[in-house]
């Protein structure tokens, strides 16, 4: 590989890590309220509204089921009209949120779903309002199972980041479209991949860890 | 002395896949101030459903439920939890907070009751000695035993100075060794608080050791209520009848013998009956089954007997105790 290559992977790797976490980051402040709302407003919860909760599931299954490669394109206009761009690094974190938020509402949803019913009745029999118990009750006590959630989404939106080189997106996944691909050059390809599987296993194995240390 | 909780009628219903499904009918009762007030039943028979009443987490389909004369269907959301805080509850699960210290799920209800923040540990932590549990303040509920994690969770209960405490089955998960502290345990806090107790329980022992007055329930009918002395002495009810006798084991000689139940208490407990009997009219009955055991501090024994064949015999051996004021009831074949 050439030295040109060489400086390309590792500003791809920087670029990897920065749409990674700037589309995670993004992605929790959009679905975790709406994993929160998904949860409670669900049947026997505690802010039981089925309107709401079928509206806000529909939307999420809909958003999910689009393939990311679809949801990429037919989301250009609006990533042109936030960053000025649809191209690049940036630009690519503007689909990549969009992607992660029902996925990460779903996960989120998930991981509230797992606490104890017990813990939310003591609460209400304390005379606690609803977002006290969500705030001190259940949130606190599906931390554990948030982080292994969280471990996952982020292992996701950086397999998504790497589709992002098709529509000119930076990063790892581009270098292996255009040199690797598109080129030919296998050992390019090889390398690019290797990294993204061992940054995934990072992600995934750090994300154990502490939610492990978590656990009590 | 004031009425804590008044039930007038109370009937729920569950509706499940159009079936309609009557959990309580027609309950009436009150509980007073001080008492520590058992609720038993047979599993299935409404009573978690009856205590779920007590704090509105049970909406009661008919009838009302009032607390210190208001009536709780009446309050709205914000009225409801200030009325919730007054009500304390124990689990049979304790719902302790696993990713929180002890101390800290201590101080949940004064987090929720708005006490400042700088009184809430002082608070909890000298509500923690009351259960002696002190130095478990930095420990997790994971670590510590059933028996810890219930003191714990009276701890929290009594945190935020409740006018009574509801126990849902909050000794059943328990050994009988945790089962006895907890219970000295809530008497304890009974006598010096004077709080009010409301226990629910499947256990016949449990109501015998703390309770001074007990409902009880079979089928979401009440189908008894009153004294716990009274009832050991002179159940009226089947289920009443169920519960303080358990159900004879032992098969008598014939299967055709007369079988009969003596109830003995206090001082009565002490004398030599059935060898007086042999002395005085030379009659014989088989001892089946005999127990004694202390209800509120009282002496109180039952015996199973079979009657000797005649008839004749029979009624005077009847006769005989009844003369000396034993409780005599015929025992059903199963």
């Amino acid at each position: 590989m050439s030295d040109y290559i060489i400086e390309a992977i590792k500003n791809g790797i920087w670029e990897t890590l920065q749409m990674t976490f700037f589309a995670s980051l993004f992605a929790y402040i959009g679905g975790l309220p709406l994993g929160i709302l998904l949860y409670a407003t669900a049947k026997d919860r505690i802010l039981e509204n089925k309107p709401m909760n079928f509206i806000l599931g529909f939307i999420v299954n809909i958003c999910r089921s689009l393939p990311f490669l679809i949801l990429l394109v037919l989301l250009i206009p609006f990533t042109r009209f936030l960053t000025g761009s649809s191209i690049g690094t940036k630009a690519s974190i503007v689909p990549l949120t969009i992607g992660a938020i029902p996925i990460v509402a779903r996960m989120v949803e998930s991981s509230l779903s797992e606490v104890s019913p017990g813990i939310i009745e003591a609460a209400t029999a304390m005379g606690a309002t609803p977002l006290h118990i969500i705030l001190h009750f259940i949130l606190p006590e599906a931390t554990p199972a948030l982080l292994l959630g969280g471990a996952i989404n982020i292992a996701t939106v950086l397999g998504y980041s790497a589709m992002a080189g098709v529509i000119g997106g930076g990063g790892l996944g581009a270098i292996a479209l255009q040199y690797g691909y598109y080129r030919y050059q296998k050992d390019v390809l090889w390398t690019t991949v290797t990294i993204l599987v061992i940054m995934v296993m990072l992600i995934q194995e750090g994300g154990n860890r502490i939610a492990a240390k978590a656990r009590k | 002395m004031a009425k804590v909780f008044r039930l007038d009628h109370v009937t729920k219903t569950y509706k499940n896949d159009g079936k309609e499904f009557t959990a309580l009918q027609d309950v009436s009762l009150s509980i007073e101030e001080g008492e520590i007030f058992g609720i038993i039943g047979m599993s299935g028979a409404g009573k978690s459903t009856l205590v779920r009443t007590l704090n509105r987490l049970e909406e009661v389909s008919g009838g009302s439920v009032s607390f210190y004369g208001e009536e709780l269907a009446g309050l709205n959301a914000p009225q409801l939890r200030k009325v919730r805080q007054k009500i304390a509850m124990i689990f049979q699960g304790f719902n302790l907070l696993q990713q929180r210290t002890v101390l800290s799920n201590v101080m949940q209800p004064l987090r929720i009751a708005g006490v400042p923040r700088v009184d809430r540990k002082d608070k909890a932590l000298n509500m923690l000695e009351v259960v002696g549990l002190a130095d478990k303040q930095n420990q997790f509920p994971s670590r510590l035993s059933g028996g810890q994690r219930q003191r714990v969770a009276i701890a929290r209960a009594l945190a935020s100075d409740p006018k009574v405490l509801l126990c849902d089955e909050a000794t059943s998960a328990l050994d009988p060794k945790m089962t006895g502290e907890i219970l000295d345990l809530l008497k304890e806090i009974n006598r010096s608080r004077r709080l009010t107790i409301v226990i629910i329980t499947h256990e016949m022992s449990v109501v015998e050791k703390i309770c001074d007055r007990v409902a009880i329930i079979d089928e979401g009918k009440l189908a008894e209520v009153g004294d716990v002395k009274e009832i050991f002495r002179n159940p009226k009810s089947d289920a009443a009848r169920k519960l303080v006798f358990p159900s004879n084991p032992y098969d008598p000689s014939g299967k055709d013998s007369r079988l009969v139940r003596l109830v003995f208490d206090g001082l009565a407990a002490s004398r030599p009956y059935i060898a007086e009997l042999v002395e005085e009219t030379g009659l014989k009955v088989n001892i089946l089954s005999a127990n004694t055991k202390s209800v509120g501090g009282i002496g109180y024994g039952q015996m199973v007997v079979e009657l000797p064949r005649k008839p004749a015999d029979q009624d005077q051996v009847i006769r005989f105790f009844r003369d000396r004021d034993l409780s005599v009831q015929e025992v059903e074949r199963v």
